[in-house]
């Protein structure tokens, strides 16, 4: 996951600014994930009978929200050569 | 990365760090068996004798294997099928139960000691998968709407208004034509490699802590604790995908079969 392979020959520094990009990246989904979970148990605990119901579209959200994420780690790698 | 590691672990050998070499298997005939290859072969094999078995002498009254098979039956036939696609879902229930069971077994290989790796770890096998469902709902969608049926269900949102239209049409296009497979395969992918990942930066870790020093060991100890909790984790979340891909499938099928608005 080399997008800017940094060297610094000074401090001896040896590492990749796409693990910090990643890192960035990933808090849009995470705060995402973060807002359908609480929805959901927010709306389990207003409504217990409900959980079933509501359980597949929690899914369905948590998935699209976690691609999202995954894109970045798959780019990382799509784009790593360049 | 790899100088890192092989700086702190002083005397490489000649393993490391692992490579795509690993997953030749010697003796066989390399580019058509791979490793993957026979991951694959025995989790068709695993997935057939658990239906069969389960179903060679049904009983009104099921045993504890026949029950077993009925409960995962059931879930993908109406867990799934029914309650995303409705009555129609029924027809789909085999291929989805099949999707359930074949891709939990292989995700379930990333965390068993000797597989060690998920086939779905590698890229070519969800896309062979996505393929499948692609074709699937397009010629789903094709059969019920006819062709300009199905751009008109696929591409106008319900209750659009008209000056929206041009903006709208081309963004449902690409979500529903190019991106929708593109996430199919590579969030299967992604999650069982990243879990792969995971677990072997942790794993291999704490082997590169005990190689460092003494003072290090503690936190060797705790490298493969975390390696250990992250097993349960990857666990979880095979089972999760195998269950998200099959609701996406069934989701797909719902919107190729809905009614024109």
């Amino acid at each position: 996951m080399a997008l800017a392979l940094l060297a610094a020959p000074a401090t001896g520094v040896v590492g990749s600014t796409a693990a910090i990009g990643y890192g960035l990246a990933a808090i849009g989904p995470a705060i995402g994930i973060g807002l359908i979970f609480s929805a959901y148990i927010q709306s389990t605990a207003r409504q217990p009978e409900s959980a079933g119901l509501t359980r597949t579209y929690l899914f369905l959200g948590f998935v699209l929200v976690e691609a999202l994420a995954l894109f970045g780690l798959a780019f990382g790698f799509v784009w790593s050569g360049q | 990365m790899y100088g890192q590691v092989s700086v702190l672990a002083k005397e490489t050998p000649h393993w490391w760090p692992p490579k795509v070499s690993d997953f030749i298997l010697p003796g066989w005939f390399y580019p058509w068996v791979t490793k993957f290859t026979v991951m694959v072969w025995i989790a068709v094999a695993i997935v057939l004798v658990f239906f069969l078995v389960g179903y060679r002498n049904p009983k009104i009254v099921p045993g504890r294997w026949q029950w077993l098979t009925e409960s995962v039956y059931s879930f993908g036939r109406d867990g799934i099928g029914q309650d995303i696609i409705g009555h129609e879902g029924i027809r789909f229930a085999p291929y989805l139960t099949s999707l359930l069971t074949f891709i939990g077994v292989m995700n379930v290989f990333g965390i068993l000691p000797l597989f060690q790796v998920a086939p779905t770890a590698h890229i070519a096998i969800p896309v062979a998968l996505t393929a499948v469902s692609y074709v699937l709902y397009i010629y789903l969608g094709l059969r019920r709407h006819g062709f300009v049926g199905f751009l008109k269900v696929m591409t106008i949102p319900a209750g659009a208004p008209l000056y929206i239209l041009p903006l709208v049409v081309p963004l449902e296009f690409l979500s529903n034509f190019i991106i929708r497979p593109f996430t199919l395969a590579v969030r299967l992918f992604a999650n069982m490699f990243a879990g792969h990942f995971i677990l072997l930066v942790f794993t291999l870790g704490g082997f590169v802590l005990l190689n460092v020093g003494a003072g290090f060991a503690p936190l060797s100890a705790l490298s493969w604790l975390l390696a250990i909790v992250l097993t349960f984790l990857e666990l979880l979340v095979a089972l999760l995908q195998a269950y998200v891909f099959a609701i996406l499938n069934a989701v797909y099928i719902q919107g190729s079969l809905a009614e024109e608005h």
